[in-house]
């Protein structure tokens, strides 16, 4: 597999080098310390694979992602985790690793890489409920990228400048706020119904006039979010 | 207390191959000391985005170096200079004296 580097720090370059001078199917056929040099690289040249800063002056690495038009696979090399997110919004984005990468994640990453380009492409799913069910959330806890289904996600609850969200068997902590999280969550299963909370619409147990019953968890109905509530149990 | 640099990540990664291991130890050498002098001018002069900005440069060395609580206060500082305060700023001075020190021994 062909790859490049991209990171404006000499030493993250070199450390990545070393990285991939391990793996015999690699190899390193440039790397920049800009985002837009390589983009004028690669209007020249194909490559398989690019290990990618996020956080870099100027042309960040999610900049440079939305500018590609057919992306190869892209791997994010950062110390900086809170872009792990968003970044796996984007299909080409096939793994996050954090710096300092050990050479047991990179060919982790690596392995990951072949596997996913020896698999043969899948039939679109037709059906928008079973693209839901097959959908995963990534949340990031002490650096650590943690998946969930979202299909198991009861509620979640602001908490300053944190949200809990809550499944079944767990809750865990996440720095991020409501309003973020809301735009990453398909709308056919969750619903806000309070300026705290989104709950997971299908886990439902009882509506008592002010609250909504989800697993063991109370949970409050504002006001003006209760109509918006009323109309997708019509739905039902 | 501030943690100790080492190069315990870079031997690891390095293994017998000493090129890498002494390429790795001039860049080190090469950029510490300029990014020191920015961070430095950018702190005397109130210039707060810029001085996050290298912060953040900075606290990748300090992972590399095997410094983590080090790393920890700089995500802290990074996070403070955004926000208009700089708490951490003594002590994230004298972490950069302790790396440009151990420097001078590798």
């Amino acid at each position: 597999m062909n790859c490049i580097i991209i990171d404006d720090e000499a030493m993250a370059r070199a450390i990545v080098r070393q990285l991939c001078s391990k793996i015999p199917e690699l190899d390193v056929i440039e790397e920049f310390d800009n985002a837009i040099s390589a983009i004028k690289f690669l209007n020249q040249q194909d490559i398989d694979v690019i290990f990618l800063d996020i956080h870099m002056p100027g042309f960040s690495g999610v900049d440079f992602v939305q500018t590609l038009k057919d992306p190869p696979k892209i791997v994010l090399t950062t110390s900086d985790t809170n872009f792990a997110i968003a970044a796996y919004e984007y299909e080409c984005i096939v793994d996050y690793l954090v710096k300092p990468i050990t050479q047991e994640r990179f060919e982790k990453s690596i392995a990951k890489i072949s596997s996913i380009s020896s698999q043969k492409p899948q039939a679109k799913i037709d059906s928008k409920q079973d693209a839901v069910e097959g959908e995963d959330l990534y949340i990031n806890i002490d650096r650590r990228l943690i998946k969930l289904k979202l299909q198991d996600i009861l509620v979640i609850e602001a908490k300053g400048d944190y949200i809990d969200v809550k499944t079944e068997k767990e809750e865990y902590r996440v720095h991020t706020t409501l309003k973020k999280i809301k735009e990453k969550l398909p709308e056919k299963l969750f619903l806000q119904i309070h300026r705290s909370y989104i709950i997971n619409f299908t886990k439902i147990v009882d509506i008592e006039d002010n609250s909504v019953l989800i697993a063991k968890n109370v949970v409050p109905i504002s006001r003006s979010n209760r109509p918006e509530l009323m109309r997708r149990l019509n739905l039902l | 207390m501030i943690d100790q640099p080492n190069l315990n990540y870079v031997n690891e990664l390095a293994g017998d191959d000493v090129e890498f291991r002494g390429q790795f130890i001039d860049i080190i050498k090469n950029e510490f000391p300029l990014e020191k002098e920015e961070y430095f001018g950018h702190v005397s002069n109130a210039r707060v985005k810029e001085t996050a900005e290298i912060v953040h440069k900075l606290k990748h060395k300090f992972n590399i170096l095997g410094m983590e609580n080090s790393y920890k206060l700089a995500v802290v500082y990074e996070m403070e200079l955004l926000e208009g305060k700089h708490d951490s700023q003594s002590k994230f001075n004298e972490i950069l004296e302790t790396i440009e020190e151990y420097i001078k021994t590798i």
